[in-house]
């Protein structure tokens, strides 16, 4: 009894950390994954289509939103919307003002763009875990995942879309060569140590965006597996623990998404900066 | 945890929300919020200007106030010293008025005095002269005797 217990506990928690996997499989070909182990055998070559539907989800949610209160935006008395959005906006002007010391109107944007989008990916967290699992599997979906932000793609892939601009605003700023200067003579500004400054800025390059990936999908997915486990509590017990983690996350959510905007910033703002 | 197409599709996903942000989204409310934020700085000017307008038509204002009462009392006691000095004209004019009337009245009643003694020396001495005449009878040449009479009628 106690045995069959853990493995329905092992299978529910495997079930619930599982994506909706569709890829092209040695070899049952371009399917959709009915177990952990299909998934993987898929390789690079496969779709998490739960993260990749609920996060443009969420990301058009917020356009949707933004957009709709920037149509009817005056420089009048604002009112509902306008004025939640008005907050946002300034909060992100503020932060990029004391945070990006370059000339870029692009800036602020961006990080709105990563703020609205993380902060919306992490609070579908609080909806109980079992709610949408259940209501796919009846639809006949296996698996259901259905917070973006703790599949390490998604959290890497906008890493590596700041890591892109960091590239791409180092080059514009700095140009080919200032960029490759950059690399090769700092910190040591000596012929014989362009290798070593090589490998160190290099590192440290690639660093930031598998940093900032990382720290956002570590806290997310560690969240998430709480509350499974807190899930697999007798029914009564659920909400004692559950009731606390949820609000403890409604911090974490927030500030998750806080951190990768701000760090964000601070790396492209040293994209922009000359050395 | 499988790195698998997912990341280079959030990574895409990522691209189009920003641009879409970048060209959509942010402008608008960003314009609009520095528009009011324009106002009201504007409209705080305008309110302090405001103030310091009203001190300073206050300040005018209390100015010609103090102006025109100085002037009141200026033309209060330019009018006062005036009526004085008319009253003691007019009693002047009258004082001078009076002796003249008076000096007039007594020439006339000297030049009447003078008149009826005149008159009365005369008639003194024509009846003197008839007394004579009478007491006398034609004993006095009136022709003899008139420079006498005149001299004796001049002396009464």
């Amino acid at each position: 009894m106690a045995a069959d217990n853990e493995v329905s506990a092992i299978y529910y928690i495997q079930h619930h950390l599982q994506n909706l996997t569709f890829g092209k499989h040695p070899e049952n070909g371009w399917s959709l994954a009915s177990t952990s182990a299909e998934a993987s055998e898929m390789g690079f070559w496969a779709i998490h289509l739960d993260t990749m539907g609920w996060s443009i989800g969420m990301g058009a949610l917020f356009l949707w939103l933004f957009h709709k209160a920037g149509k009817t935006a005056t420089a009048g008395v604002p009112s509902g919307l306008q004025n939640a959005v008005e907050m946002v906006i300034e909060f992100i002007e503020n932060l990029t003002r004391s945070t990006f010391h370059g000339k870029n109107k692009h800036i602020a944007p961006i990080a709105l763009t990563l703020f609205m989008w993380i902060l919306l990916m992490n609070s579908l967290k609080i909806i109980p875990v079992d709610y949408f699992p259940e209501l796919f599997g009846k639809l006949g979906f296996e698996y259901m995942k259905i917070v973006p932000t703790t599949d390490v793609n998604a959290t890497l892939g906008m890493a590596f879309g700041v890591f892109l601009m960091i590239l791409y605003y180092s080059i514009k700023v700095k140009g080919a060569g200032g960029f490759a200067k950059e690399l090769s003579l700092t910190p040591f500004n000596h012929w014989s140590l362009i290798p070593f400054n090589l490998v160190l800025e290099i590192v440290g390059l690639i660093v930031k965006p598998i940093s900032l990936g990382l720290r956002l999908f570590g806290n997310m997915f560690a969240g998430e597996v709480i509350f499974i486990l807190i899930a697999l509590l007798p029914f009564w017990a659920i909400w004692l623990l559950d009731v606390p983690w949820a609000i403890f996350h409604i911090l974490v959510v927030s500030l998750q998404a806080f951190i990768f905007t701000t760090l964000s910033i601070v790396y492209l703002s040293a994209a922009h900066e000359h050395h | 945890m499988n790195i698998n197409m997912t990341l280079i599709g959030q990574t895409i996903a990522f691209a189009i929300f920003v641009w879409f942000c970048i060209k959509y989204v942010w402008p608008p409310i960003s314009n609009a919020l520095h528009e009011r934020q324009k106002k009201i700085a504007d409209g705080l000017d305008a309110a302090s200007r405001a103030t310091r307008d009203l001190e300073l038509a206050q300040e005018r204002a209390e100015q010609t106030l103090r102006e025109s009462k100085e002037q009141a009392t200026q033309i209060l006691e330019q009018a006062n010293k005036r009526s004085a000095q008319m009253i003691e004209e007019a009693r002047d004019q009258a004082r001078a008025e009076g002796e003249r009337l008076v000096a007039n009245a007594r020439a006339e009643i000297e030049q009447e005095i003078n008149r009826a003694k005149d008159e009365l020396r005369a008639q003194v001495s024509h009846l003197a002269i008839v007394g004579a005449e009478r007491v006398l009878e034609a004993s006095v040449d009136e022709k003899a005797h008139r420079d006498l009479l005149n001299k004796l009628a001049a002396e009464l």
